[in-house]
């Protein structure tokens, strides 16, 4: 009913002794997300919440308590060495919610991952959750609700948007993935289409973009070709004032290219239906659903 | 941010980036003294502002022009005189115009050939990404679409860097002769040294000139800087002209908030970028126009919505405001807590709309109704964005 996390997910918590870590930690442990472990250089030795072992490393991490994802509140400054430590580890998936990453940064992170098995979502980004199984970021838990509609979004709170408006409507989520939105990131809207579509739980997407880079364009290319089931989606940034910078390095609106009208004939192109505004996200995945079946 | 094009010829020196010979100066005489030193060759003066179209702009005092090439120091001092302390008013700046508080003075170069040259963070392959083309010194975008063959490109590897042959071989494409080819391999060089040293997104030289005496030099360039990594380099932080910039985003940094000004009429607080741009573009929607982007961001305490929310009444130009807030690390009773405070301190003279969900919603829908604050409430975006733009249109008319 899921992808890439479960009930089985091990997760250690790199930054677990800092306030934003510590706090998320309890927070997904009373989601039921299984910490096995934290990591804080230097803080070795010490219990997490009286159960949760803290190591120095994530080598030593892994050795110890066999964890297989990694959660990561590090401060930007040294965020891009965290990630590589647990691609060093050989965690299954890395999820790194640390937003302000300097972007050579993770241009460096980006190459030396090449060949790697881990997989990356974030930086700057809400994190992963599989509803009623495992919460790994900074999502309001109770907003979800267990179901069949998987939800791909580069946005934060755009994303806690559509979950809200599909568990309001009675439609639960398989797993909703939060990509990021800086201008270089782990998992991209393709990659994360490409994983739920081995999935044969989840019925159908919700794909949230924004203005900026291709990602949406690419990831609506082979929706058309490969993706036979219900897909909806939405563009922020139909509004934004080209060549500003919003936020999110990633709303960066260059020489024509990425404008939320060109995202969006591309995805009408391929057969997604695109929600006019943000607050017909869900309605919309819903007419789409109806009509395809 | 956005740097002066004295300070980007600072930067370029820096690394080794051959540039014409000048200084800025801030006085007639120290121009006068800076053009002497140069020489005796053309020169050229040209007022530091950021907005674009100087040559063609005119200053407020009747004078013409906000660059000027000139024979002697005599002259410099006579021009910089007409422009110093002046407000100079381009297509770019609006008609306010900008205040005029520095003046470039640098040899005349004499320009056999003109290319544009810029280095980019690209995103699509991860990596830097050399884009050239022997068409420099005009619009390049028109070039890009009328013949895109005129326009080389040249991926950098992230972890190896740029590499001596591709430097030779960016040479030969954009047509240097054996006699300039050393000079330019050194300035593309020296531009992707500036471009990783100092953490551009990227680095725009237009135009890169050979003079009629086989010099080769970056003759203006413009620089984008990741904000995220201006901690590593606190000494461009420094060059931030706070002068140049809106007054409502001067104020917004202070206080650590994401604020874009725009023209319309309704303001928004939202929290989380992909949310604020989708709050702008339902505004529009229902047929009403943005007053500002504003992002309070996940984090963020009561203080600074506080002063979130007084940056939004103390412009104008609203009418109505809307906060739009999903609570996921920010919880719902601080954005409360910060309205009540703001709306305390300053009087709230439009209507307020507030539509709250997510973590501690109860808590600030409490909070809000027990603080006394006048507000119309929502139930969802729809629902809000609708009732912000009907309370705008009753305000105006």
């Amino acid at each position: 009913m899921s992808v890439l996390v479960d009930k089985n997910t091990r997760l250690v918590v790199q930054g677990i002794t800092g306030s934003a870590g510590g706090f998320h930690a309890r927070q997904c442990m009373e989601y039921g997300t299984n910490v096995v472990a934290g990591v804080t250089p230097g803080k070795g030795g010490q219990m997490f919440g009286g159960k949760v072992p803290v190591f120095d490393t994530v080598w030593e991490a892994k050795q110890k308590t066999d964890c297989n994802v990694s959660m990561i509140f590090v401060p930007a400054a040294a965020a891009a060495d965290s990630i590589l430590e647990a691609v060093d580890a050989d965690v299954d998936l890395v999820v790194c919610i640390t937003e302000g990453i300097p972007v050579m940064d993770m241009m460096r992170v980006k190459e030396q991952m090449r060949g790697k098995k881990s997989r990356l979502i974030g930086p700057n980004c809400p994190g992963i959750i599989t509803p009623g199984a495992c919460k790994i970021g900074i999502m309001p838990g109770y907003i979800h609700k267990e179901g069949n509609v998987g939800v791909i979004s580069r946005s934060g709170t755009l994303t806690y948007e559509a979950v809200w408006q599909l568990t309001s409507r009675g439609y639960g989520q398989s797993t909703c993935i939060g990509i990021g939105g800086d201008p270089i990131n782990g998992m991209s809207h393709l990659d994360a289409v490409k994983i739920f579509n081995e999935d044969r739980h989840t019925e159908a997407l919700i794909l949230i973009g924004e203005i900026g880079g291709s990602a949406e364009e690419e990831a609506a290319a082979w929706i058309k070709d490969n993706y036979k089931k219900p897909v909806a989606a939405f563009i922020a940034g139909m509004t934004a004032p080209p060549g500003r910078r919003m936020g999110h390095a990633g709303a960066i609106v260059s020489g024509g290219k990425g404008t939320a009208a060109g995202k969006i004939e591309a995805l009408k192109a391929a057969g997604i239906a695109v929600a006019e505004t943000p607050a017909t996200m869900a309605d919309t995945l819903i007419a789409q659903m109806k009509g395809k079946r | 941010m956005n740097i002066h094009e004295y300070q980007a010829k600072e930067l370029l020196e820096r690394f080794g980036v051959a540039t014409t010979r000048g200084k800025v100066a801030s006085t007639p005489e120290e121009a006068e003294a800076i053009a002497r030193q140069i020489g005796d060759v053309d020169l050229v003066v040209k007022a530091q502002v950021h907005a674009g179209g100087r040559g063609k702009g005119t200053f407020t005092n009747g004078f013409k022009g906000g660059v000027h090439v000139v024979k002697s120091p005599k002259e410099v001092r006579e021009v910089a005189s007409k422009m110093l302390g002046q407000t100079l008013v381009t297509h770019q700046t609006g008609p306010q115009g900008r205040v005029v508080n520095k003046v470039l003075v640098a040899e005349s170069a004499d320009i056999a050939r003109e290319i544009y040259f810029a280095i980019l963070l690209d995103r699509q392959s991860a990596a830097p990404l050399i884009v050239a083309s022997t068409e420099g010194g005009v619009e390049i975008e028109a070039v890009a679409e009328k013949s895109p063959e005129k326009i080389m490109r040249e991926h950098v590897d992230p972890l190896a860097g740029l590499q001596p042959y591709q430097t030779r071989k960016l040479a030969k494409q954009l047509g240097f002769s054996p006699n300039e080819s050393k000079a330019a391999t050194k300035l593309f060089d020296g531009l992707y040294r500036t471009f990783i040293g100092l953490d551009c997104s990227m680095v725009e030289v237009n135009p890169l000139v050979v003079t009629t005496k086989g010099e080769v030099l970056a003759l203006d360039a413009k620089f984008n800087f990741d904000d995220n990594a201006l901690f590593r380099h606190p000494e461009v932080a420094a060059m931030r002209d706070t002068a140049e910039e809106d007054p409502r985003e001067v104020e917004a940094s202070k206080h650590g908030l994401n604020y874009i000004g725009l023209d319309g009429n309704i303001a928004c607080l939202v929290n989380g970028a992909g949310l604020a741009m989708a709050t702008m573009d339902i505004i529009k929607f229902y047929g009403g126009e943005p007053a500002n982007f504003l992002d309070v961001g996940g984090g963020a305490t009561e203080e600074q919505v506080t002063e979130a929310f007084k940056i939004l009444i103390a412009d104008k130009k609203v009418k109505a405001i809307l906060v739009n807030i999903f609570g996921g690390i920010m919880k719902c009773d601080i954005i409360a807590q910060g309205i009540i405070n703001a709306a305390k301190t300053v009087k709230l003279s439009v209507p307020l709309v507030v539509r709250l969900e997510g973590t501690n919603v109860e808590k600030g829908k409490q909070l809000l109704k027990e603080g006394g604050v006048a507000l119309i409430t929502a139930d969802d975006l729809g629902d809000a964005a609708q009732k912000a733009v009907k309370a705008a249109k009753e305000r105006s008319t």
